[in-house]
């Protein structure tokens, strides 16, 4: 017997077996999004080649990864050409965040315990969360795997390894129990080892004679990575309510590759994180009209940052961040149609750092959120808003002033008609970002008197997809198409003080923003037994800056954001094997703020291919996948000087019990 | 039809083309030459931003009226990444160009007529060039390499032989040196200690150039930058301060009376980020931050080295120097006296060369590279 049920309703992976363990994702919500959001997950998710999140987000429509290549690289994205720093990304519910510099690298996040990734556009439209799920200008939530017990099982097991081009060796294990009826305790951990050795090669020819000038291939020195990820979870429920707890530890060594210049091909900082955090979730429904949910959280963050190379300034630093974070959240339902709720978070941050003319930031922060759902059908709406209260004491200067904002937000849905699968829908958003330590108060080059950075975003777009199956080659699609202008204000950009490469942070910036993106979904059955998944995904966008008519870079397009992007992933699954086909289009764009010939980088495109088969074997469930990354072995960079690996392969076996 | 002429162009403009050589431009300038000319042209270096690799070289063509943007890649195609990150100095020396890219680690040797390449110099974090009698002197900030003290690795001066492109000695000096000057039978060098903040460098080493050796260090104010000699003999020493309490500043060292040794004799109080003596003019410009402004606060003026006293707060006079952001390079035509400034915005966009009369009004002005920082006349 073998993997057979395929796509059923909605898309959703459903696998026939008793002995599978059955992929849910609980997440405790009451009432879908109004605005739904782009979604991978299961299995679709565990066929993509890819090792950690941010290779699974380059599919979504809207969204730009920077990749500074390898397995080590650090990789950030951007939603909507707002800047990172506008993008929430949730671990099991509660925002991981950095009041360093306010970006999660999420090259850091492994897709081996992953089991779902949402991406939402302004923010998850339901009301029933915490104050800071409505903050974001875009937010991406990760979910990890639940344990899910059926019949007579008291535990699942499941044990990989990955192994590959660049010396990748990572091992992982899942361990789930069953405590009793009521408690089940995960855990899953694993081990990645690369030596970050990739092959890739520069190559210019002259204009007119078509004649190869130089073309030399070097391997990346110092992109090494010794990463070790461990979770452990206990899951319960009770009564009305249910409870989870979540501790996580990550830790690393990397090698910093740096940019290749000329004549320097190695360069020699090296990165050690150990990331640690305790969560927890408690939720209870008081009567069928009113929910409470608390959660908390305590992490710490240690960055080591060395310099060896002597060629440049010597640098040995560590930086130490705490956080301690809570929430309440209460939802009332007021009527059948009608629910409001109200949260309030508050957060700690606390960082250290040995070095000279550090200033020991502290910053309070609170949240208080209060908002409102109707549903008349054939309408839905949502409002909410939101009031943010800072207030950061620093030592051997003048702490700055609080800062108070408050950010609004509106998202309403129309299905015009009751029986087709069709939503008109928009949104309008305003928010924020905080200026981070770095930007505050960063020896030298910090600007405490920085105002937060404002976003307004307005959205319209609509969704339909098909209800039921239907016969034939085609069974099932669905579409979604997104038009937006956002209009980012007193953007934080970092401006030169004085001379000799000395920098401020300003809130200059101005930048305008109009974008659409579309998605497509394909199901089709072309032979009995055959089944194919397509899901294609576009992104449109202009992104200005409107900063001042006198710069040279006036109405020019941002760095690194392409006008044109786009990914397609086909899936094909026919008894026991399957197949995908991954592409990702990024199109031209330039590596700075002017768009002249000599910031001009050239597209880049990808072709990524997976091969699996799974083995039934007494109870033993076993998956072997083979993956070939860049299949035409196309050499580019993302970030100018950064190269990304040519074509690479892994092979994955996993065994489940 | 037009569809399809749409579709077309748009395909083919989403493919990865081949990688071309970055090509040069040109652009027309008011300038031409005049009989009996020995200024035939000047280059400008843009140092590009760190890890851009966009270090590129420019040229002033005086004789034809040209502006040639981006010349080295064009004329040195073959070169793997181009020229470099991060150009520190441009220098001619005979019938050579050395052009010193600090984060690519080396001096670019070119012909200094057709900027093609000829050799280059490999030398750690390398700032500054000087020349005296067939040998280049170059700063750099690694030195010894001292294991088991990392933090307080001392500068050197390289000494090159300029026939074979090869260092043949090294003098070790203070913290962070930058540029350096010959006079007589001595090199002079300005320790910044840059890398020590707050604990800076604050002295002048003297070289005596035929031991090679470092003779003496003279204490003269934190983190030292530029030092040049005047038609005197006198030296003039500019300070960067720590930009908060301590302000840059600019200051003379003379000859003691019936000695070899130098002394600081005047302490100007005048912030000064470069300059550049012409005659017994100097010609100086700042950049200082103000914190209090949020906004960068820029001085300039002239100051007549034989009284050591300021004679000018401007040398441009007919209200242009509003339209420079952030002066970042300064030289004076040898001939005609029209003065040069370079304007580096926000360090992340095409900078733009000023030229203005002798007089202070604005001639013309050009599009440059990243950073427009370093410039060298080349004589007839």
């Amino acid at each position: 017997m073998g993997f057979c049920g395929l796509y059923a309703r909605s898309g959703q992976p459903v696998a026939d077996s008793a002995k599978v363990i059955r992929e849910v994702v609980v997440r405790g919500e009451l009432q879908p999004d109004i605005i739904p959001s782009q979604q991978l997950k299961g299995e679709q998710l565990g066929r993509l080649s890819g090792l950690n999140v941010a290779d699974a987000l380059r599919f979504f429509a809207g969204v730009q990864l920077k990749d500074y290549g390898g397995v080590g690289g650090i990789k950030t994205v951007n939603i909507r050409s707002m800047g990172t720093n506008h993008v929430g990304v949730f671990y099991d519910g509660i925002q991981l965040s950095n009041a360093q510099n306010g970006q999660v690298d999420l090259g850091m996040f492994s897709l081996d315990n992953i089991q779902n990734i949402s991406l939402y556009n302004g923010q998850k439209s339901q009301i029933f969360q915490s104050a800071k799920d409505f903050n974001a200008a875009g937010s991406i939530y990760m979910w990890t795997r639940r344990p899910v017990f059926t019949d007579s099982a008291h535990y699942h097991l499941k044990a990989a390894l990955k192994g590959g081009s660049f010396g990748l060796v990572n091992p992982s294990l899942l361990v789930e129990l069953k405590l009793s009826d009521r408690v089940a305790a995960s855990f899953s951990g694993e081990w990645l080892s690369s030596n970050g050795a990739y092959k890739f090669r520069y190559r210019r020819k002259a204009v007119m004679t078509d004649e190869i000038v130089y073309d030399t291939t070097a391997v990346r020195q110092n992109g090494d990575i010794r990463a070790t990820r461990m979770e452990g979870a206990l899951l319960g429920t009770f009564g009305r309510g249910k409870w989870m707890l979540k501790a996580y530890n990550y830790t690393s060594e990397r090698g910093v590759p740096g940019a290749i210049v000329n004549n320097v091909w190695r360069r020699g900082e090296r990165i050690w994180d150990n990331n640690s955090f305790l969560q927890g979730s408690l939720e209870q429904d008081f009567s069928p009209r009113y929910h409470v949910r608390l959660m908390a959280k305590y992490a710490y963050y240690l960055t080591k940052y060395v310099n060896k190379d002597t060629t440049v300034m010597m640098i040995d630093n560590v930086y130490r961040q705490k956080e301690l974070y809570l929430s309440t959240t209460h939802l009332v339902n007021l009527t059948r149609w009608w629910d409001i709720s109200g949260s309030y978070d508050v957060q700690w941050n606390d960082m250290d750092a040995d070095m000279y003319g550090f200033v020991y930031p502290t910053r309070w922060h609170h949240f208080l959120s209060a908002a409102t759902a109707m549903r008349f059908s054939p309408f839905q709406m949502q409002g909410s808003v939101v009031l943010n209260h800072v207030h950061d004491r620093v030592e051997m200067m003048e702490s700055p002033g609080n800062k108070t904002v408050w950010t609004p937000a509106f998202f309403a849905s129309y299905t015009p008609f009751p029986r087709v699968d069709l939503s008109l829908r928009a949104f309008a958003k305003r928010s924020f970002r905080m200026p981070t330590f770095n930007d505050l108060y960063y020896a030298e080059m910090g600007n405490a008197r920085l105002r937060p950075e404002q976003v307004t975003q307005y959205n319209v777009g609509l969704a339909y997809k098909t209800r039921y199956r239907s016969k034939g080659l085609l069974t099932q699609w669905s579409l979604t198409a997104d038009g937006y202008r956002n209009f980012v204000t007193d953007k934080i950009v970092a401006y030169p003080k004085g001379a000799q490469f000395r920098w401020t942070m300003l809130n200059l910036g101005r930048v305008h923003i109009t974008g659409l993106d579309a998605t497509m979904g394909l199901t089709l059955q072309p032979v009995k037994e055959l089944f194919v998944t397509g899901k294609l995904q576009y992104t449109y966008q202009e992104a200005y800056d409107v900063t001042n008519p006198a710069d040279t870079y006036y109405r020019d397009q941002i760095p690194y954001i392409p006008w044109h992007s786009g990914s397609a992933i086909v899936q094909m699954q026919w008894r026991a094997w399957s197949l995908n086909y991954s592409f990702i289009y990024t199109g031209e764009r330039y590596n700075q703020q002017e768009n002249i010939v000599y910031n001009h980088t050239q597209p880049w495109y990808t072709s990524d291919l997976t091969l699996a088969r799974r083995i039934d074997w007494k109870k033993y469930r076993i998956k072997v996948q083979m993956e070939v990354n860049n299949l035409f072995s196309q050499d580019y960079d993302v970030i100018l000087n950064y190269p990304m690996p040519k074509r690479n392969w892994r092979l994955t076996v996993s065994l489940e019990l | 039809m037009r569809l399809l002429a749409l579709a077309a162009t748009l395909t083919w403009q989403s493919c990865r083309e081949d990688e071309v050589v970055v090509p040069t431009e040109y652009d027309l300038i008011p300038e031409h030459a005049m009989a009996g000319q020995g200024v035939q042209g000047m280059y400008l270096l843009n140092e590009g931003n760190m890890g851009s690799n966009k270090c590129t070289l420019d040229y002033v063509d005086f004789v034809q009226g040209y502006y040639v943007r981006n010349l080295y890649a064009e004329r040195n195609p073959t070169v793997i990444k181009e020229l470099g990150d991060v150009g520190n100095d441009i220098q001619v020396y005979g019938s050579r160009l050395y052009v010193v890219v600090n984060c690519s680690n080396k001096i670019e040797v070119l012909d200094a007529r057709t900027a093609r390449r000829i050799g280059q110099v490999d030398i750690p974090n390398v700032r500054y060039v000087r020349f005296h009698k067939g040998y280049a002197y170059a700063t750099s900030y690694v030195g010894p390499v001292q294991l088991n003290n990392p933090d307080a690795v001392r500068g050197a001066v390289y000494k090159i032989d300029t026939l074979t492109l090869k260092p043949v000695a090294k003098c070790t000096v203070g913290y962070q040196p930058d540029e350096l000057c010959v006079l007589g039978q001595y090199i002079y060098v300005a320790n910044s200690g840059g890398y020590m903040a707050p604990n800076y460098d604050n002295t002048v080493s003297v070289i005596e150039i035929e031991g090679f050796k470092q003779v003496e260090k003279i204490p003269v104010g934190i983190n030292l930058h530029r030092i040049r000699c005047d038609a005197q003999g006198k030296l003039w020493v500019t300070s960067r301060g720590d930009y908060q309490g301590t302000h840059s500043n600019l200051y003379v060292l003379q000859k003691k009376r019936g000695r070899n040794e130098m002394e600081v004799t005047d302490t100007l109080d005048i912030p000064c980020s470069n300059f550049c003596i012409h005659g017994d003019s100097l010609y100086y410009y700042s950049t200082e931050w103000s914190n209090y402004e949020q906004r960068n606060t820029v001085t300039y003026g002239i100051v007549n080295t034989v009284t050591k006293e300021k004679v000018s707060d401007a040398f441009i006079t007919d209200g242009t120097e509003k339209d420079v952001t952030i002066p970042y390079g300064i030289n004076v035509h040898p001939e005609t006296g029209d003065i040069y400034v370079t304007d580096a915005k926000n360090y992340v966009s095409s900078g733009v060369l000023h030229c203005y009369s002798r007089a202070g009004r604005r001639k013309w002005s050009v599009r440059t590279g990243d950073i427009p920082a370093h410039t060298v006349f080349i004589q007839n």
